[in-house]
């Protein structure tokens, strides 16, 4: 759905559910995976409902996902490094992760 | 079918108050067939209802007033069957759950201090079986397995437990709404007159009248009880609570300064500040709060706070309820007490029907008279 307007930066690769996506320095976490196609990041707490990134400006807490082990991160308000871990967080987020 | 009385019409009971002590009583008093009328406050009025913790809590409950103890008792062992009547009502499941709940201590004075309130408790005359007992960390642990190193023990009551009560809240005004009670907001009683026979309020919006009045407006009792000959001593507390975001249930139990709600998130609480500000809130009180929580539970320490608020405890001036009828203006009640949510039960149950028959039943209540306060000095 989405398309870069230019590849600029360096190549990098991330891991989304373990499985390799690449990504250009300088994105957020929110922007790769939307460039990626995903299009969820997360379920929600009570119903369970899929949610992708939203505002992308830190705002509307939709874009949370689990980075490198820490549940609940900001996707829009990171940005990716290379090797950076990144899980879709389902429902709840676990306490201690 | 339910039918809402009108403007000027006349009422069995006002119910003075639209928290959770009014709106439990106002239920069990439509359930006695009254016509009631709620007269409440506007959005702008301090609302003890919407910010308390929602412990239906046993343990710690007497001393000083042992009878207390056993007021208490019934109203956690009568809150299930509550619950089920809201449901069957309206639908709505409050989330009331029983498992059991603890207090934690930090250190072995804490502790040692623990057990000494328990056994002063339980060494007062006449006072019922409260099924709390000192537990070590092991003990402690095998119930909550995400304790610290630091909790050396705590104790646990079988009897205490939790509920959703903001969802409380709106079941019980769903309840209210579908048996026709007049509810009316921004209707602050300014004076109360028994004249003919009847009680006549001045509200910000005109007159209301009715056959019989429950004061139930928290500490809003201390201005309005003496319109009707009854006194109601108050003292209210500021207490502040942390609310983290939705987490997988990892607590079983509630702790009486934390536990997690049916939808996950964790609530932190339980300070206690005199003489301040209603609106305001102290910072360095909400970081104690967090700082001991992460020591009984480590694995709250990366969680993300979404939430802070303070709120204004009713408290009565000794702590403990005052239920009482005017004996100069008869048909005039006071129902007040700390906790608004533990008691419900007793309030939609015991009470309703008691104001409903136009006289409390001493055997059940005469302890928790505003008379204790009328101690003559000795000269």
């Amino acid at each position: 759905m989405f398309k870069r307007l230019a590849d600029k930066g360096p190549a990098i690769a991330i891991t989304v559910d373990g499985k390799t996506v690449n990504a250009r320095a300088g994105d957020t976490v929110a922007a790769a995976l939307l460039a990626a196609g995903i299009d969820h990041c997360r379920t929600t707490p009570v119903t369970g409902a899929p949610r992708a990134p939203y505002c992308l400006m830190g705002v509307c807490f939709d874009c949370l996902v689990t980075v490198d082990g820490v549940g609940s991160r900001q996707g829009c308000l990171i940005p990716v490094r290379d090797g950076m871990k990144v899980e879709t967080q389902l429902g709840r987020r676990e306490a201690g992760r | 079918m339910a039918v809402e009385a009108r403007a000027g019409d006349e009422f069995d009971v006002a119910v003075v108050g639209g928290g959770l002590v009014g709106i439990a009583t106002a239920w069990g008093l439509s359930r006695e067939g009254c016509r009631v009328v709620i007269l409440d406050e506007g959005d702008r009025a301090v609302r003890a209802s919407r910010g308390n913790f929602a412990l239906v809590w046993v343990q710690s409950k007497g001393l000083g007033l042992a009878p207390y103890a056993g007021w208490t008792i019934r109203s956690s062992n009568a809150w299930r069957g509550f619950s089920d009547l809201l449901k069957q009502e309206t639908g709505l499941d409050v989330s009331f759950q029983r498992p059991g709940g603890f207090h934690l201590c930090l250190s072995e004075k804490e502790l040692e201090a623990r057990a000494n309130v328990l056994k002063r408790l339980h060494n007062q005359p006449g006072i019922v079986d409260y099924k709390t007992q000192i537990l070590t960390h092991d003990q402690v642990k095998a119930m909550l397995p995400d304790i610290g190193p630091e909790v050396v023990g705590g104790s646990f009551c079988e009897l205490d437990g939790h509920v959703n009560s903001l969802r409380l809240f709106r079941t019980l005004h769903a309840a209210l709404n579908a048996r026709g009670v007049a509810y009316r907001p921004s209707h602050r009683v300014e004076n109360i007159v028994r004249e003919g026979g009847e009680f006549r309020l001045t509200t910000t919006q005109g007159e209301v009248r009715a056959a019989k009045v429950a004061l139930a407006a928290g500490n809003a009792n201390m201005r309005l009880a003496p319109m009707v000959g009854l006194d109601c001593p108050m003292r209210p507390e500021r207490g502040q609570i942390v609310v983290t975001e939705r987490l997988r249930p990892f607590l079983n139990h509630p702790v009486v300064t934390l536990r997690q709600t049916d939808e996950g998130t964790v609530m932190i609480g339980d300070s206690k500040e005199e003489s301040v500000d209603p609106s305001g809130l102290t910072i360095g009180v909400s970081a104690t709060e967090a700082e001991r929580a992460v020591r009984q539970f480590p694995l709250l320490a990366n969680v993300n706070v979404v939430r802070t608020w303070s709120a204004i405890r009713v408290m009565t001036q000794d702590g403990f309820p005052i239920y009482d009828e005017s004996q100069t203006h008869p048909g005039a009640f006071t129902v007040c007490c700390h906790s608004g949510v533990t008691l419900a039960a007793n309030h939609a149950l015991t009470i309703a029907p008691m104001i409903a028959r136009g006289a409390l039943d001493a055997s059940l209540v005469a302890p928790f008279s505003a008379r204790r306060f009328h101690v003559q000095a000795a000269g």
